[in-house]
């Protein structure tokens, strides 16, 4: 063993060890990260969280029941916006798109998806506040269906392009109009990947903050129907976590836990479909 | 509008041939063309086939829901150029190159914010990419693949942590962190200015270091799944040639990987760069330009979220708008990178994106 090679071998544990230490501290940070996260928020964790209002000013207690149901009605308005938009325009970027036109909507999806999400927030707010003088559940949810749009629509288009031809070429020989072939065969069966993509997708925009900040702002009580500012769970922790309250930290991190549970369980739920879907096939 | 459909028709007459003769070629193309039906059936019963008004119905209302998707895009870049008028006619270019940020005075420069946002950015790829590089290594060369496998499907997961969740554990652990080790530093090397004056423990490194933390996975994701496509070829060539494992991994993988790992660092700039929440928590949100880097500064993203819903007067709302267009504009620009960097490795692969 010449000594050019003992160097050239000691190189080697060098940078693998190096590489070793970078996946360690990586990994090790994140799994900090959530190990961190659950147990401050699993101390506070109770019943009044999900069931009560926020306690008033300098009190104790109370809970974010108000922010969960803001943050469901917000996720609502956002896929009744979001899913039609991007299922639909999927179906014709998989089934019809072709040429300059499909290349300039997916040109348009990939600009929308990277728009830096306060933007998107900035805009909602000149369309959809300023002009009606406040903020209401209805604006969030429109911020947070643009935010979707991308992401549906590209899911969708992907999904649908890995249906095999043939079922559509049997479709069509068995005298099916192209649009019934679509409807009863295509998205039949690119169904479960699609599903997995629009939760997926859902997912994503249920834990953004920013564009809530000025678009569906904050409220500290029920906010009955789409007019009104409402509470969501994002904007409830970053409000809880700048604040100089002891109790409100630790409410913040509550809502942070349920937050990640809700959000990481979508992704685990919409991953775990897709890979038993691709078994299947 | 026609050849799309006559192509696609052709593509699949030849994917017959090939597959069952010409007999079943010619008999998909007559079934799948409308050209073809209108040629060979008298118009009365071509009006009659199936579909003669589902399919037109059908093609056009999904090509509406597609169109609005190009309406949303148009929509964002319209509204921010009109908003930003009164600024961009109050400032010209000197918007971007002055300092001052005064809202009594009317007077707005977004220079700060623009270095606070870059600086952030910079101090996070510092620190991402050798960290996230060389985990994908590690993920990817290293540990068998079923391992590799679990542990990449971990660290996708945490590319879907909402970034408040980011922020919350950077204002708490991050924070009291920076304030510690930073005194330190502070105390021994005070007298250079890069680590001079008061640590708050909030400021442009804490922001930096959280953003790395948010962006290694992004980098440590897309880096694997390259280094993964690298040929198997290329690596035996270099083992065959005597090399030693990292020198094949530096000298025959990491190359022909490049473009992709270079793609992957974009798109985590990308998220830097409109990165909100979890900075606007750690950096201090004050709009000075120092060396230090304890110094509490402030991000373009950061200051919409920060003052955006107060902004009393048109002019300040404008200015407000006009940094979102410059934040817009350079999110497209490194996001159409990434794209090109990106599709660039796995075009030939053919694999769906």
């Amino acid at each position: 063993m010449t000594a050019r090679y003992r160097r050239r071998r000691l190189v080697e544990r060098l940078m693998f060890g190096a590489t070793i230490a970078a996946a360690a501290t990586t990994l090790g940070v994140l799994v900090f990260i959530l190990g961190y996260l659950a147990y401050q928020g699993a101390t506070s964790l109770s019943l009044d969280f999900f069931t009560r209002l926020p306690a008033p000013v300098g009190e104790t207690g109370g809970g974010m029941a108000n922010a969960i149901v803001g943050t469901g009605k917000l996720l609502a308005t956002a896929a009744a916006i979001g899913i039609p938009i991007g299922f639909t325009g999927g179906i014709w970027l998989a089934e019809y798109g072709a040429g300059t036109l499909a290349a300039a909507v997916r040109y348009a999806a990939d600009v929308l998806n990277g728009v830096p999400s306060i933007v998107i927030g900035v805009i909602v707010y000149a369309l959809l506040v300023v002009p009606v003088g406040h903020f209401s559940t209805l604006a969030g949810g429109v911020a947070l269906g643009v935010m979707m749009v991308p992401v549906a629509i590209r899911a969708t288009e992907d999904f649908l392009r890995l249906v095999p031809d043939a079922l559509r070429e049997a479709s069509l020989a068995l005298g099916a109009p192209r649009w019934v072939t679509i409807v009863r065969v295509v998205i039949p069966a690119g169904l479960r990947g699609i599903v997995a993509g629009l939760v997926l997708a859902l997912a994503r925009v249920a834990g953004e903050t920013a564009p809530l900040l000025f678009t569906a702002l904050n409220n500290r009580y029920w906010s009955p129907g789409w007019s009104e500012p409402t509470a969501s769970l994002p904007v409830m922790i970053f409000t809880y976590a700048i604040s100089p309250y002891e109790d409100w930290h630790r409410q913040a991190w509550t809502a942070g836990l349920v937050l990640l549970v809700l959000v990481l369980g979508a992704n685990v739920l919409a991953r775990a479909v897709l890979r038993r879907g691709m078994a299947m096939r | 509008m026609e050849s799309p459909e006559t192509t696609v028709a052709g593509d699949r007459a030849a994917g017959l041939r090939l597959r069952f003769g010409a007999a079943f070629a010619g008999r998909a193309a007559r079934g799948t063309t409308a050209p073809v039906a209108r040629r060979v059936l008298p118009p009365a019963q071509a009006r009659r086939r199936a579909g003669a008004i589902g399919d037109p119905l059908f093609h056009t209302v999904s090509l509406a829901f597609a169109l609005s998707v190009l309406g949303l895009a148009a929509v964002v870049g319209v509204v921010l150029w009109r908003w930003s008028a009164a600024s961009r006619a109050a400032f010209g270019w000197s918007f971007l190159a002055t300092s001052t940020w005064d809202p009594v005075f009317s007077r707005f420069g977004a220079l700060p914010f623009v270095w606070g946002t870059l600086a952030t950015s910079a101090i996070a790829l510092a620190i991402a990419i050798p960290l996230g590089v060389g985990a994908a290594i590690c993920l990817a060369e290293l540990v068998p693949r079923s391992t590799g496998d679990a542990l990449a499907f971990l660290v996708e997961l945490l590319v879907a942590v909402p970034s408040v969740i980011y922020g919350l554990v950077g204002l708490f652990v991050l924070v009291p962190l920076v304030r510690t080790a930073g005194g330190a530093v502070a105390r021994a090397l005070g007298s250079v200015p890069l680590f001079a004056g008061p640590v708050y423990g909030i400021g442009l490194l804490t922001a930096g270091l959280l953003l790395a933390f948010m962006t290694v996975p992004f980098i440590v994701a897309i880096s694997r799944e390259v280094l993964l496509a690298v040929p198997e070829t290329q690596r035996d060539a270099a083992l065959a040639l005597g090399a030693t494992r990292w020198e094949t991994v530096r000298h025959a993988v990491l190359p022909y990987a490049r473009t992709g790992i270079l793609g992957s660092v974009f798109l985590a700039l990308a998220r830097a760069l409109g990165e909100t929440m979890a900075v606007t928590m750690v950096i201090g949100n004050r709009p000075e330009i120092a060396a230090s880097l304890f110094a509490p500064a402030h991000t373009m993203a950061a200051v919409l979220a920060n003052e955006f819903s107060e902004a009393a007067g048109d002019l300040y709302l404008s200015a407000l708008m006009e940094i979102a267009l410059v934040l817009f504009g350079i999110t497209i620009v490194v996001n159409a990178g990434a794209r090109l960097l990106i599709a660039r490795v796995r075009a030939p692969a053919g694999a769906p994106a």
